[in-house]
């Protein structure tokens, strides 16, 4: 068989060959009516939004899938209605009303009511996979939800909470991709043994939003199409193809030559060369992902408040903020990223090597002592951890670096086994309390815990701050609301095993005649299906 | 990565060739091929098993893959349970096994796919870009090999050598990168990364997956021609990587078949340099040297992560990085049943041409 195959490409190439010296094979620019992208998507595993908890997949969802609710990208304090004409809350805090827009449809034609909205919210809570929390902290769970969750008319649907919850929390959880909207009755046409068509819908498509999915074919290609029975402004643009490319130095190439109309995951380095070509525009959005650097509690020394402390003034902050995270992060010191309610701007901690050795000294340990840190092999956050390696070393702490890949280190966290890890959050959903919930939470600290926040995973036992924080998500004035976060801020500043390192901000390249390209403040809220081209 | 050890490389199938005692090419060859099938479905076992066991006490968490950090503790539980993960090693491998036998390779968890319809689509993919690749390398490396042996300690030598020692020595990535620079991006000969322009992405229908056949196929020549602009560099780059090694073993085969006393002979019996070079010293250099060829081939088969990473080429090898990054272990074990295959495939391929090579070693 190789000899006659090898013959065949041995004539193909050579009439390619041919072919290739009669002119220039490499014809640049994207068609007029397709918004190409470079896009590292290898974290999606499924297209289904009661599943979907990837950050690419969760771009893919904000853009083909309506909601009830959406964040205001130009202010994510806000809320704008999707596919809810208005939405109220009862006296008692407990039941919500949404009115539906009249006349929707699915891409597939088929009509939007209440009812739709409610089997998509029962769908995510009775699947049960990993986002479905966002839904069932409100205590809905699989035998009361249809009870819970219905629709009273084709245009109200009620939800009926356990308690009575800041309203904005309620909202705000609304907005995530876990509630999107599904077609009913194209996903109960696939359904087989009551799966409530979890395994079509995997990779396939049964939504409303502006653009629909047309095909996602795994780390090769994701390709959206212009949505005609979509409700509000049809996008300007017909095709939007995502194109997986992982390495920075590619993407960049491949926009400089103008082969793709933006590039999604380039490095401070190629951001740097960008900015100086003319045909080359940037854009940039605060994203909810904060980095952070987390000890150990399980580890006798990094237990010691005062290490704790010293931790902290060993950071080089100004020095990684100007370099390692230029224009892809700003330094802060806080578990709650900008935008959020309640987020604080405080910054006591700069590098201080004399008051950590003074800390150190306090705690019992003048000549520092050994310590390993977990570290994935990406940047920045391998130079990040390699520049607090340096400054560690000055207060005599020797950090010794274990590098992994992939799923390594987080497997090694969640069991937490490590001493020291370097990692990042990002907001689940676009509220406080899914910070809180995960740095300021830990209700049950013994290694068998059922919940297991960041605060279990660095053995960190806090009754107090999991009262006030539980607390917080009750106070239904949003002015109190925010206080509480700040207080819980202030103290989690000070006491805390970890030492927050920046939040990022997200940065995308694009051709020059590319048009209204905003980055959303959640990694959802990217909208493609607003852009245009000329 | 896609070049193997030089010393392995001409092990196995001569040692399969001298196991072929006089009693052996007596007996009937359905007996040689009944050994034959046992010995391969051993291979495959033997792959299979040390690939699971291997895949399961690595320090990862298959579970993080499918459900992600964030997921409550009875999600995780649950997942844990329908992957079968909570079963002794043995028993999971029984059943995996059990599977493969009917024929059911599993289905990825990172992909949503069946394995088998993952790898229809990733291998394809590098199977172009490998068979070119060696066709470059091959069809360059042996007659640069040849020259440098014919013309040993001269400028033409050094300069084989030099290119060769290049080859091996200059970090594949950079090299890549550094081609779609000058070519792609400066000069625009050729395409960028990826496999053909996305304006043909939903023009021609994937029949072979070889997108130079389907698209020739279909007549579609413009594609044709686009897909092969894609091809052509991180094909050549690869090829370039194979010649390295190619040529550095052309070269030492043919030293030791120039010094042989029937190249003396052929001179004296006044045959031209060329016709002895050509016909009578490399006939006898090709018995080894397409052993090296094959196991060349086979290597840049499995893939190469870091020119699939370069040049956004969704192959084999991306593909079972990936997955075993994430422990997915059915696609791992699919991926490593296709390479094992193409090795025992390949193997198998030169030794029949070993046989049309070398007289000596047929069954008579």
């Amino acid at each position: 068989m190789l000899p006659l195959f090898s013959r065949r490409v041995l004539c193909a190439t050579a009439a390619a060959a041919m072919l290739a010296c009669t002119g220039n094979l490499a014809l640049a620019a994207t068609p007029k009516d397709t918004l190409v992208l470079a896009f590292g998507f290898d974290d999606i595993i499924t297209m289904d939004p009661a599943e979907a908890f990837e950050l690419s997949a969760g771009e893919i969802m904000g853009n083909t899938y309506d909601r009830l609710l959406r964040l205001d990208i130009n202010d994510p304090s806000k809320l704008v209605g999707d596919v809810a004409k208005s939405w109220n809350v009862s006296a008692d805090g407990k039941t919500y009303t949404f009115e539906i827009k009249p006349g929707l449809k699915f891409a597939s034609g088929n009509p939007l009511t209440a009812e739709e909205v409610a089997y998509s919210l029962q769908r995510a809570v009775m699947l049960d996979k990993s986002p479905a929390f966002i839904l069932t902290q409100f205590g809905f769970s699989k035998t009361n939800v249809k009870d819970k969750i219905k629709a009273t008319s084709p245009t109200v649907l009620t939800l009926e909470t356990d308690k009575a919850y800041a309203p904005t929390f309620v909202f705000n959880c609304l907005t995530a991709n876990v509630a999107a909207i599904v077609d009913m009755k194209l996903v109960q046409s696939k359904e087989v043994n009551g799966d409530w068509g979890y395994g079509w819908l995997k990779t396939n498509y049964a939504g409303s939003g502006p653009l629909k999915l047309r095909e996602w074919r795994a780390n090769e290609i994701v390709a959206l199409e212009r949505n005609d029975n979509y409700y509000g402004a049809k996008p300007k643009l017909a095709r939007v193809i995502y194109r997986h490319v992982k390495e920075s130095a590619t993407q960049r190439l491949l926009l400089e030559k103008g082969d793709i109309d933006i590039a999604r995951n380039l490095s401070p380095q190629d951001i740097a060369a960008l900015s100086a070509n003319k045909d080359v525009k940037l854009t940039s959005t605060p994203k909810g992902t904060v980095y952070y650097i987390s000890l150990n509690q399980k580890n006798p020394n990094l237990a010691k408040p005062e290490v704790r402390e010293a931790m902290k003034y060993l950071v080089d902050y100004s020095a990684i903020g100007d370099t390692l995270i230029k224009n892809i992060g700003v330094v802060n010191q806080n578990f709650l990223p900008q935008g959020l309610l309640g987020a604080s701007t405080e910054k006591p901690y700069k590098l201080d090597v004399a008051k950590a050795k003074a800390l150190l000294a306090k705690a019992g340990l003048p000549n520092g002592f050994k310590v390993t840190i977990d570290m994935r092999t990406i940047q920045p956050v391998q130079g990040i951890t390699e520049a607090f390696q340096q400054t560690a070393k000055q207060a005599g702490i020797d950090v010794e670096i274990i590098p992994g890949d992939g799923k390594q280190t987080l497997t090694k966290y969640r069991a937490r086994t490590h001493d020291m890890y370097i990692g990042q959050w990002g907001a689940d959903y676009w509220d406080p309390h899914s910070n809180a919930d995960t740095f300021t939470r830990n209700p049950d600290n013994a290694d068998d815990a059922k919940a297991k926040p960041l605060a279990w995973r660095n053995a960190w036992a806090i009754p107090e701050l999991t009262k006030q924080s539980d607390a917080a998500v009750l106070e239904r004035d949003a002015g109190k609301r925010k206080k509480m976060y700040e207080d819980l801020q202030a103290e989690f500043r000070k006491t805390s095993p970890f030492i927050m390192l920046y939040q990022q901000t997200e940065v995308a390249a694009y051709r020059g005649n590319v048009d209204g390209l905003k980055l959303g403040p959640t990694f959802d809220s990217n909208y493609m299906f607003n852009v245009s081209k000329r | 990565m896609a070049i193997p050890d030089p010393t392995a490389a001409d092990v196995a199938p001569l040692s399969a060739v001298a196991s072929r005692t006089a009693g052996q090419r007596l007996a009937p060859r359905a007996r040689s091929f009944a050994n034959f099938l046992v010995v391969i479905l051993l291979t495959y076992l033997g792959l299979l098993a040390v690939t699971f066991f291997i895949g399961r006490v690595i320090p990862i968490d298959p579970v993080l893959a499918i459900v992600g950090d964030r997921a409550p503790a009875h999600v995780i539980e649950r997942t844990r349970q329908e992957l079968g993960l909570d079963k002794p090693l043995y028993e999971q491998f029984y059943i995996y096994l059990g599977k493969v036998l009917k024929g059911d390779f599993g289905t990825s968890v990172l992909t949503a796919n069946p394995v088998m319809t993952d790898i229809k689509r990733a291998f394809p993919a590098t199977l172009e870009l490998a068979s070119l690749g060696i066709l470059i390398g091959a069809g360059l490396g042996v007659p640069l090999g040849v020259w440098a042996a014919v013309r040993r300690g001269k400028l033409v030598d050094q300069v084989v050598r030099v290119i060769g020692l290049v080859g091996y020595s200059v970090p594949i990535f950079w090299l890549g990168l550094m081609a779609l620079v000058v070519l792609y991006a400066r000069l625009g000969w050729v395409s960028g990364p990826g496999r053909i322009d996305v304006t043909y992405e939903y023009t021609i229908t994937p029949v072979t997956g070889l997108l130079l056949l389907d698209t020739a196929m279909a007549g579609e020549w413009e594609a044709f021609r686009n897909v092969f602009s894609h091809l052509i560099l991180p094909a050549s780059l690869l090829g370039y990587f194979a010649l390295a090694y190619i040529s550095r073993m052309t070269r030492s085969f043919m030293l030791n078949e120039l010094a042989q006393e029937y190249v003396i002979a052929a001179r004296a019996k006044g045959l031209s340099e060329s016709r002895i070079i050509w016909r009578h010293a490399l006939r006898n250099a090709m018995v080894p040297l397409v052993t090296v060829i094959a196991l060349s081939y086979a290597g840049l088969l499995e893939g190469s992560v870091l020119t699939e990473t370069v040049f956004a080429w969704p192959g084999l090898g991306l593909y079972i990085t990936n997955s075993l990054q994430n422990a997915d272990m059915n696609a791992v074990l699919g991926g490593t049943i296709i390479v094992g295959s193409v090795f025992v495939g390949l193997n198998l391929l030169s030794d029949v041409l070993y046989k049309l090579l070398d007289p000596r070693t047929r069954i008579r």
